[in-house]
């Protein structure tokens, strides 16, 4: 298997991504220059954190258009596994990938630190094997995931929240809750199951040196998962 | 001809950055100051032969990039 990671300019977690899924994982992985599409048989698609245009307009708006964007969505629509992280988790939600959009942290700072989620689905090529609750860092000022009410019934109904922020104990609480996102909503997943947007960055907990190996496990799901196929 | 792109969050969205800007005016005294909500304006300057392709040019822009339809609204006025 092969995976491919979009670079945009701005982009700032790239070559960590890079390091957890080559040196980490093992896995090939090649770096996709924004005005590049993503080759044809890349089967895990990322897209890496940071500031893809300076977060200008808003964030992800503008790296929705950049030239590689329309192959992810044709890789997305084939069935391959896509993964947003932070900038890459509001670059899906602005091209439309995901429902939904994230609004500036409630609190108005920019958080960087560890936090705790709730592995709602374990049951997504992504999430196969990994704990209950999973510890992971988030470093984000647009993080406070918004979606109307219906919106929110219909991503309920679907099973589409993969990750919610929790308490150490695994309870979901307000005060849990980092950045106002509705229903603590740190992650959610398409109703194909194969396109997932996060917050949270599993590549900085992909090793125990880093804090937490629960990021790897991951990554490791979603290998096992293309291994399946 | 000119166009004047008024970007604002749907009423029902929150808008940390302007209950920031009122406690923050509160403080330095401005008591009058009962809410602020932050919005986005640009100023975009048209090659559009008149009004209606200008109307035109500013919605498919403002519904394509300029606004998150899922947050936002827009209003605009167009200057010849």
């Amino acid at each position: 298997m092969k995976a491919a990671v979009v670079v945009f300019p701005g982009a700032n977690c790239d070559e960590d991504t890079r390091w957890a899924l080559e040196q980490v994982c093992g896995v090939p992985t090649q770096m996709v220059w924004y005005r590049e599409p993503v080759p044809e048989d890349a089967d895990l698609i990322l897209l890496p954190g940071g500031f893809s245009y300076g977060d200008y307009l808003r964030a992800g708006a503008l790296a929705r258009f950049a030239p590689a964007m329309e192959s992810v969505r044709q890789a997305a629509e084939r069935g391959r596994l896509v993964l947003g992280i932070c900038n890459g988790f509001q670059i899906l939600v602005e091209a439309h990938l995901l429902p939904g959009v994230l609004l500036r942290n409630a609190c108005l700072q920019f958080l960087c630190k560890d936090v705790w989620m709730k592995t709602v689905r374990t049951d997504t090529p992504f999430t196969r094997g990994l704990p209950e609750v999973v510890q992971m860092p988030i470093a984000h000022g647009m993080g406070n995931y918004f979606i109307d009410p219906d919106g929110l019934k219909a991503l309920q109904d679907n099973g589409q929240i993969v990750f919610q922020y929790c308490d150490r104990a695994g309870r979901v609480t307000p005060e849990a809750n980092p950045n106002g996102s509705v229903a603590n909503i740190a992650g959610i997943i398409n109703r194909a199951g194969n396109v997932l947007g996060m917050m949270p960055h599993p590549e900085r907990a992909s090793e125990d040196a880093l804090g937490s190996h629960d990021g790897r496990l991951l990554f490791e799901s979603a290998i096992e998962a293309l291994a399946r196929v | 001809m000119k166009g004047k792109v008024i970007v604002r969050l749907k009423p029902e969205v929150s808008d940390p950055q302007g209950m920031t800007i009122q406690q923050t005016v509160a403080k330095l005294g401005f008591g009058g100051v009962k809410k602020v909500r932050a919005g986005k304006c640009f100023e975009i300057e048209l090659d559009a032969p008149d009004r209606r392709s200008a109307e035109k040019l500013l919605n498919g822009l403002c519904d394509r990039i300029l606004a998150n339809p899922i947050i936002e609204d827009y209003t605009f006025e167009i200057e010849e």
